[in-house]
């Protein structure tokens, strides 16, 4: 396997970011309403993940080691804003429904993470497909949360009606949804669900004495988040104990 | 001023800024072991977030919107943000160490907690006044506090009971949550 398949398959399947790391928990939660949406978020993320691992990747050498983290965060920032933008202009809809959660894309630890991590470390084609990997994680993530909340909680998946809904005026039976799958609690339920079911598969393989990837960050805590970006200190002060 | 009480009881309990919102997932999930660091947290959430939506607000109003500069509101308020939060750190080790021993640690996590800059884009967002904005950064930050003491305390009781293997770490603390979310739609008959 050559070293760009590698990355997305890393990032899709063995390091996904939902599933396995538990990173960039927030938009996981707040826009998985409906399969749409949580493609809509992670293709976005994902552009901005590209763009901005090449953009690192290329400059990893003229930053200065001691401001690097506030250098990303620049660089990051400037592409969720150019993104923002974009689907203001084209797909207003889509930029209605994911709203505030689009400039706080800059925040997602998965961003800030694999800059650290991977760009500012590695070559620039290497660090565009860990981008698309890892983009691609996520979106698969996002979609499958968004598509078990859509269709328990309102019987559809990507807005088509799959399950007949009840009628009761008509006296025609159907799928009675459950509305709470696509309020608040839904989203920690579904999420709940996905990681029991996670650590079961964990369980099982550790009993049959297989390596497994440990969660890292939320979990844990950011506390343990192991690079510095998120969670350390943003400017270096210099008087660090 | 019944409008400034009206805001702050929507962003504390009706709009629950991790209950509803669901920002600032990362450290109520991971800093709710226990009731007193929860509670640390809370404390340093509530100062960290009142200080950056006045001085986020302070900025907008005076340099970027006159400036027509609106569109740099992400770069500048996270940089604002990740500069304040190391300098009140600072300002705090010298000043009051009392202060600076109970928060200290839990101020460098607060950078990437999205519910600061959540509430600086939010407060733009809603066109608020300087002072609403700070009403508003108030409430959402004691929210965060109410809701990560709550969950803490629950947490700390749940010790002690058996869980199945399978839903042992994460995912009863977000079952934990999801009962609480639900518990927190009582408030929205409030306004």
């Amino acid at each position: 396997m050559s070293g760009c398949t590698e990355r997305v398959y890393n990032g899709l399947v063995k390091e996904n970011p939902t599933f396995v790391l538990m990173l960039g928990m927030c938009p996981t939660l707040a826009v998985t309403t409906s399969a749409i949406n949580g493609a809509g978020m992670g293709l976005s993320t994902t552009v901005v993940l590209v763009l901005s691992n090449m953009l690192i990747s290329m400059l990893r050498k003229i930053i200065p080691d001691s401001l690097r983290i506030p250098a990303f965060i620049v660089v990051v920032a400037s592409f969720v804003t150019i993104v923002q933008f974009l689907l203001q202009g084209f797909v207003p809809t889509l930029y209605d429904a994911l709203g505030l959660y689009i400039p706080l894309i800059v925040v997602n630890c998965i961003i800030l993470g694999r800059a650290e991590s991977y760009a500012s470390k590695n070559g620039v084609l290497l660090s565009i497909f860990d981008g698309v990997g890892m983009g691609l994680g996520f979106t698969v993530g996002l979609t499958a949360i968004g598509i078990v909340r859509e269709l328990i909680g309102a019987g559809k998946i990507f807005g088509y009606q799959l399950l007949p809904l009840a009628d009761e005026a008509a006296g025609k039976g159907g799928y009675v949804p459950v509305t709470i799958f696509i309020l608040a609690p839904g989203a920690f339920l579904v999420l709940a669900g996905l990681t029991a079911l996670q650590n079961k598969v964990k369980n099982n393989a550790k009993k049959k004495g297989k390596k497994v990837v440990e969660t890292a960050s939320c979990g844990e805590g950011c506390a343990s988040c192991t690079n510095s970006a998120c969670g350390g200190k943003v400017f270096p002060t210099g008087n660090e104990e | 001023m019944k409008e400034l009480l009206i805001i702050a009881i929507g962003s504390a309990l009706v709009n629950n800024v991790v209950l509803s919102q669901f920002l600032g997932i990362c450290p109520f999930l991971g800093v709710s072991k226990k009731v007193e660091t929860a509670s640390g947290m809370g404390g340093a959430v509530i100062f960290v977030i009142t200080i950056a939506s006045f001085f986020a607000g302070l900025i907008y109003k005076f340099i970027l919107a006159p400036l027509h500069f609106e569109y740099l509101q992400t770069i500048v308020f996270i940089l604002v943000i990740a500069a304040l939060v190391q300098f009140v750190e600072m300002f705090l080790k010298k000043a009051m160490p009392s202060l600076y021993n109970a928060l200290g640690v839990y101020l460098p996590l607060i950078t990437t907690n999205c519910a600061v800059l959540g509430v600086a884009l939010a407060n733009v967002q809603k066109e608020y006044s300087l002072l609403q904005g700070v009403i508003n950064g108030i409430g959402i930050s004691v929210g965060f506090a109410i809701a990560i003491v709550i969950l803490a305390g629950i947490r700390e009781k749940m010790e002690y009971n058996d869980v199945s293997e399978s839903f042992q770490g994460t995912p009863i603390v977000l079952i934990t949550s999801a009962l609480m979310a639900i518990a927190f739609f009582g408030f929205s008959g409030l306004i």
